[in-house]
């Protein structure tokens, strides 16, 4: 009995430090915590029942193999969401930097070429959509709606038919991968299979670390936060606005041409249908990450545990043998359900705790 | 004189200007290119019904779908300040509901179609039930909200069909789909008609409107005068549940099999394009369906012209986001009192120069 | 004296479209002084704030800080020559931290310092004993707070005029006496404090003189231990329009005989205390008391406005349920609200469908106003009232305010209620169409409708109630008919016990 009442004492104290722990973070931190901590929470679920790949590295490397731009570009969303925006020509962007950078590569072009062309066309957008939605005050919805179109079309009259990249240079690498053997793991036959990384996610990286000290040690980052939480306020405060705001759809670009340059590293050829439905993908990142639509709260961190979250959830789905292909995005449909719920009710009672 | 020209741009035509004035552009545009483009001519088809034929009448047909949606999007921009993106695939829904209930009869006579476009509806509107839901009673914006359905729909509409791209043929889908035997106009342009007319009437017998576009415009305000404004959203989201279930079952009827990666594919942007073209604030607030309407034929005008000039219907978009553009920047709050300026200086000039000649 | 004065502005005019706003006030601040503003509504005390920060450009006048004379172009000029400004509504960014709060803005580099920042920003907080941590999220902290963090960030972008807008209204007592400590360290360190309020007894504890606005002119500057509270409630509500007085002839008293039309026992809402009210047939009474008495809050909570807590509301002696507006409309009650723009008026529909709007709403979803039906009200009701609209198509918002003020009486005349309640009426309108209204209640209480009627002007209410309920600090502290229906009075009853002796 009095064992118990100890125990039950000692157990109510760590609530009570955990409750005060989660009074004590930002709004920012504690949707990126719930996040990290669901994710954690799946995956070790997975690894506890469904075993098989989710106990190698290799399923976390190949996870950020195949998702190296989309971190990229939800990053460059991240931001835009954050100064209370949203772009959503970021995929289509993407699809026609392959696209361009393959035709380049493929008539004679040079590798340093390439890569400034695919920063350049990711600039452009940026640019234009910048000065169109801060400068001339038109929605970002249509502005960004635009862009997606006209990436898409610029694509397809590139190259209807898809494109394989004959480029010696990106072969090589596309083909490099970074090997790290302690990682690796025994295979059947008894030889050991060591993990492989590309270089595009180490790009992808490199992005979200850029992207994270911008967000936290730059002023302009956080000008990013003060625009999104209220720029009325933000403008009382100093901030010029309207350059802040083409920034961060100039930055987006910029990262959607970085992305595009990853994602052509990764499949070595440009497709029409090259990252279909990506916008949507990184918006769903980044909501799952805690970034708001209303702006002003958001992490990159958190982006990345979204894109995680995103794709662990189709592995469980395929590994639990839901085979049948619509289930990937139904069960991902639930997930930002779930996610969307559990960010209104939330936030909602920590406003309801702050009015009393 | 200079007064009625003032009126005819500020007060006369209001938010329908540039719609029209797009419009009018396109006719010209395609006058000049090709002077037989408008020509209607009278064919007849594979059934041997006699038909009009033409550019003009495929553009009308062709809007169809679109008009529908976009009727249904004002009604939802108006009272949430934000939009639905994911028509496209509730339509994927509804349709496979459509041709799952007929699959499953033995024989596809006018009751089923009756009964299975009832079940597309019902299923329609409680998508858009949850939507609303979402929107309304948890106060998350629109387009968040219907991204999950916006993910997940097709897919949803993949497994009603159980992974199957089921085709049907039956006369009275052709019909509904194509042409009513008799009846030279395309079928879908007559749902067009009807659909507009039920909006009328929703309009005349409720108080839809001016409820509408109170919540829309105050929405404390509203809620002092006693306005429900939590119901009318909903519904807002519900009557659009309803345009997408027709939208989705023409669609189906068109083809004669359901496909849900390509029914309506890309739909919704074009929806709200239309809405926002006609001249409708995507922030909410006072609207006109008309405008929208317009907005749909703006869209389809542009495709059909660009597709007559031989552009491929991938290459259209390019062309159509150029377009865009240019109609937003010349609607834009900061050109529009650019050009105030402008105009005022050149009033001014005018009259000094008057005032000297004097 | 004259070394000591920081801030002086002289004979500033301010014209907005059809009103003279400021019409030469004068204002002089000096160092190291808690300097109260005092006025009613539209006595021009936001509007000479807002000139000083450079939200307006004044039409007229001079504005001299530290002897040499100054224009303000915009908010931030105003802050970078050392006048800041702390609003009710807090003007930062509550998804960022107190310290990033107080240095965003301003820093230079391109990057944020965070360790650096905190611990400066902890020490201001700590020097100005504010408590709050520098890496709190800034929408944690309490509204009191926040409004300190405000004035913290003022004092380190070394201001040197500080205007604090009715920052305690939405403070309880203790955190409020948080702030007048702070604000009367920052005057021993020299800081010239303009203190915007209506709330009197705050003004006679920490101000040291108080000048005092009404109609956009000014009536004095005093010391505020040379005058009395009562007299400072005088000379805010002044004695004019005398000869309007003469407009109600129904005896007193005559209103007793008739049944009790509405009744509410221990009604409280989320805002409102609990208070007990009735009014009878054809009866005109109001409530009074200053700006944030809890005189708004009371009839929101008859009307069903804001969530009701408890009590009981009886309408001609039947228990009636008032949860939604809709439920109080349905029992012939109707309400004009305070907020005009907020509450009132749909800006982009148009006149007639402003008009229309309450009935339209209390005849159901599925009744609509016929076109032509609404037409006729419109046209009516634009003659009746003596709207001035270009045409009953105009949408509201393009209308001057009295005319907007005359739309929604209109909406809540057509419902033809029992009851009606004015939150406000006459409230930054102009004189004529004051009058329009105050007789317009009249002729409604002959026509046998009981009216509520709320106002800032007390002469207003003394000319048009026969009975008033007195507010302070959101209790009812008297009710006043008869004999005691006088100005005098009713200043006594306002400004409380301690101003009869």
């Amino acid at each position: 009995m009095e064992k118990t009442k100890k125990i039950y004492n000692k157990f109510q104290s760590i609530l009570l430090s955990v409750s005060q722990w989660i009074g004590s973070l930002t709004d920012t931190q504690l949707l990126m915590t719930i996040t990290i901590f669901i994710f954690f929470a799946m995956y070790l679920v997975a690894m506890a029942t469904l075993g098989g790949g989710f106990l190698h590295a290799q399923q976390v490397f190949d996870m950020l193999n195949d998702n190296a731009s989309l971190i990229i570009v939800s990053c460059g969303l991240t931001i835009v969401m954050i100064g209370g925006g949203i772009d959503i020509s970021v995929g289509a962007v993407t699809s026609l930097v392959v696209m361009s950078c393959v035709l380049y590569l493929n008539n004679g072009g040079s590798l340093v070429g390439s890569i400034l062309l695919a920063l350049g066309i990711g600039l452009a957008f940026g640019l234009v959509h910048g000065f169109l939605i801060s400068y001339l005050e038109i929605q970002p919805f249509i502005v960004t709606l635009a862009g997606m179109f006209f990436a898409r079309g610029m694509t397809t009259i590139l190259s209807v038919n898809p494109q394989k990249a004959a480029h010696e240079g990106l072969a090589k690498l596309r083909d490099t991968k970074i090997v790290i053997p302690w990682l690796g793991y025994v295979a059947k036959n008894g030889n050991l299979v060591p993990a492989r990384v590309e270089i595009g996610v180490v790009v992808a990286l490199l992005c979200l670390i850029v992207v994270f000290i911008l967000l936290r040690y730059l002023r302009l980052g956080r000008n990013f936060y003060a625009m999104g939480g209220n720029q009325q306020s933000a403008l009382m405060l100093g901030i010029n606005v309207k350059r802040t705001r083409f920034l961060s759809y100039l930055i987006s670009g910029l990262l959607s041409g970085i992305s595009g340059y990853v994602f052509m590293m990764h499949t070595g050829a440009g497709n029409a249908t090259n990252a279909a439905g990506m916008e949507m993908n990184a918006i769903a990142s980044s909501i799952i990450g805690g970034t708001l639509l209303t702006g002003g709260v958001g992490n990159v961190a958190g982006t990345f545990f979204g894109t995680m979250t995103l794709t662990t959830i189709k592995k469980i789905v395929v590994a639990s043998g839901l085979n049948d292909p619509w289930w990937q995005s139904i069960t991902t449909g639930g997930m930002l359900c779930f996610f969307i719920l559990l960010q209104s009710v939330v936030l909602g009672k920590r406003a309801k705790k702050k009015a009393l | 004189m200079k007064k009625n020209t003032k009126s005819f741009f500020q007060g006369g035509l209001g938010q329908l200007t540039i719609p029209l004035i797009a419009i009018a552009l396109l006719v010209l545009f395609n006058l000049i290119r090709d002077p037989g483009f408008f020509e209607i001519g009278i064919t007849h088809n594979n059934d041997g019904n006699i038909v009009l034929a033409g550019n003009l009448i495929s553009i009308i047909n062709g809007a169809s779908e679109l008009a529908i949606l976009a009727m249904g999007m004002t009604l939802v921009t108006a009272a949430c300040g934000g939009q639905d993106i994911s028509v496209g695939a509730a339509a994927a829904i509804a349709g496979s509901t459509f041709v799952k209930i007929l699959k499953s009869a033995p024989e596809i006579n006018g009751g089923i179609v009756v009964l299975a476009f009832l079940c597309a509806c019902i299923v329609a509107m409680l998508f858009g039930a949850f939507n609303g839901t979402l929107v309304a009673v948890f106060k998350i914006q629109p387009m968040i909200a219907t991204l999950i359905l916006y993910t997940c729909g097709r897919s949803i509409a993949y497994w009603i069909n159980g992974g199957a791209t089921p085709t049907i043929s039956s006369p009275i889908i052709s019909a509904l789909g194509s042409f009513i035997p008799g009846i030279p106009v395309p079928t879908p342009v007559l749902i067009v008609v009807c659909v507009t007319i039920l909006f009328k009437l929703l309009f005349h017998f409720t108080s839809l409107e001016i409820f509408t576009q109170s919540v829309g415009i105050n929405q404390s305000a509203a809620r002092l005068n006693g306005i429900n404004a939590t119901f009318i959203k909903l519904l807002s989201f519900i009557i659009l549940g309803v345009c997408v279930a027709i939208a989705g079952s023409i669609g189906v009827s068109r083809l004669g099999l359901i496909n849900h990666e390509t029914l309506l594919i890309d739909v919704e942007m074009d929806t709200i394009l239309a809405v926002a073209i006609g001249g409708n604030s995507l922030g909410g607030g006072k609207f006109k369906i008309s405008g929208s309407i317009i907005g749909a034929y703006v869209i389809q005008m542009l495709t059909t012209t660009l597709y007559a000039m031989k552009v491929s219907s991938t290459d259209v978009k390019a062309y159509k986001a150029i377009v865009i553009v240019l109609l937003v920047v010349i609607g834009s709050p900061v050109i529009k009192a650019k050009f105030g300026k402008l105009m005022e200086k050149v009033r001014g000039r005018m009259q000094e120069s008057a005032a000297k000649g004097a | 004296m004259q070394d000591n004065t920081l801030l002086q502005m002289r004979h500033i005019e301010k014209r907005f479209p059809g009103v003279l706003a400021l019409n030469g006030v004068d204002f002089t601040l000096r160092k190291g002084e808690i300097h109260a503003l005092m006025g009613e509504n539209g006595a021009g005390k936001s509007t000479l704030i807002k000139v000083l920060t450079g939200v307006y450009q004044m039409d007229g006048g001079q504005i001299t800080l530290d002897g040499k004379s100054i224009t303000i172009h915009s908010p931030q000029d105003a802050q970078s020559q050392g006048i800041s400004t702390v609003y009710q509504e807090i003007t930062l960014c509550p998804n960022l931290t107190v310290a990033e709060n107080m240095f965003i803005g301003r820093e230079d580099g391109a990057w944020v310092r965070h360790k650096l920042y905190e611990k400066r920003a902890d020490e201001i907080l700590a020097k100005l004993g504010i408590p709050a941590r520098s890496s709190q999220q800034l929408g944690d902290c309490s509204l009191a707070v926040q409004q300190m963090v405000a004035i913290a960030r003022a004092v380190d972008q070394k201001c040197k005029v500080l205007i604090l807008d009715e920052p305690t209204s939405s403070l309880d007592d203790k955190e409020v006496k948080m702030l007048f400590d702070l604000m009367r360290n920052l005057k021993s360190q020299g800081v010239g404090i303009i203190f915007v309020t209506h709330f009197l007894e705050q003004v006679y504890e920490v101000s040291d003189r108080i000048t005092v606005l009404r109609n956009g002119e000014l009536v004095g500057e005093y010391l505020t231990e040379q005058l009395p509270q009562v007299e400072l409630v005088a000379k805010m509500i002044g004695k004019e329009l005398d000869e309007l007085s003469s407009l109600k002839e129904a005896p007193e008293g005559e209103e007793e005989e008739k049944e009790v039309f509405y009744e509410a026992k221990n009604l409280s809402s989320s805002d409102a205390m609990p208070f007990n009210f009735s009014i009878r047939k054809g009866e005109v009474n109001g409530f009074t008391g200053l700006l944030g008495s809890g005189r708004s809050e009371c009839v929101r909570a008859i009307f069903g406005a804001d969530k009701v807590t408890g009590g009981s509301t009886f309408i001609k002696g039947k228990q009636i349920s008032v949860t939604r507006p809709i439920d109080a409309m349905k029992s012939g009650i109707g309400y004009l609200a305070e907020d005009r723009k907020r509450d009132g008026i749909i800006a982009e529909l148009s006149v007639r469908e402003n008009i229309i709007l309450a009935l339209q709403v209390m005849n159901g979803f599925f009744k609509p106003i016929s076109r032509s039906e609404s037409e006729a009200f419109a046209d009516e009701y634009i003659k009746v009232l003596n709207i001035k609209t270009a045409s009953k198509e105009t949408p509201v918002g393009s209308l001057s305010g009295g005319n907007q003020q005359k739309v929604i009486l209109a909406r809540w005349l057509l419902t033809h209620p029992d009851y009606l309640i004015l939150d406000e009426p006459t409230r930054g309108i102009d004189v004529g169409t004051k009058l329009e209204i105050q007789k317009l209640v009249l002729k409604l209480a002959e026509d046998g409708v009981s009216v509520t009627f709320i106002s800032s002007e007390v002469e207003e209410m003394l000319r048009t109630c026969s009975r008033l309920i007195v507010m302070r600090d959101r209790h009812v502290v008297g009710e006043l008919k008869g004999q005691d229906l006088n100005q005098e009075q009713v200043m006594k009853t306002i400004a409380g016990g301690e101003a009869q002796g």
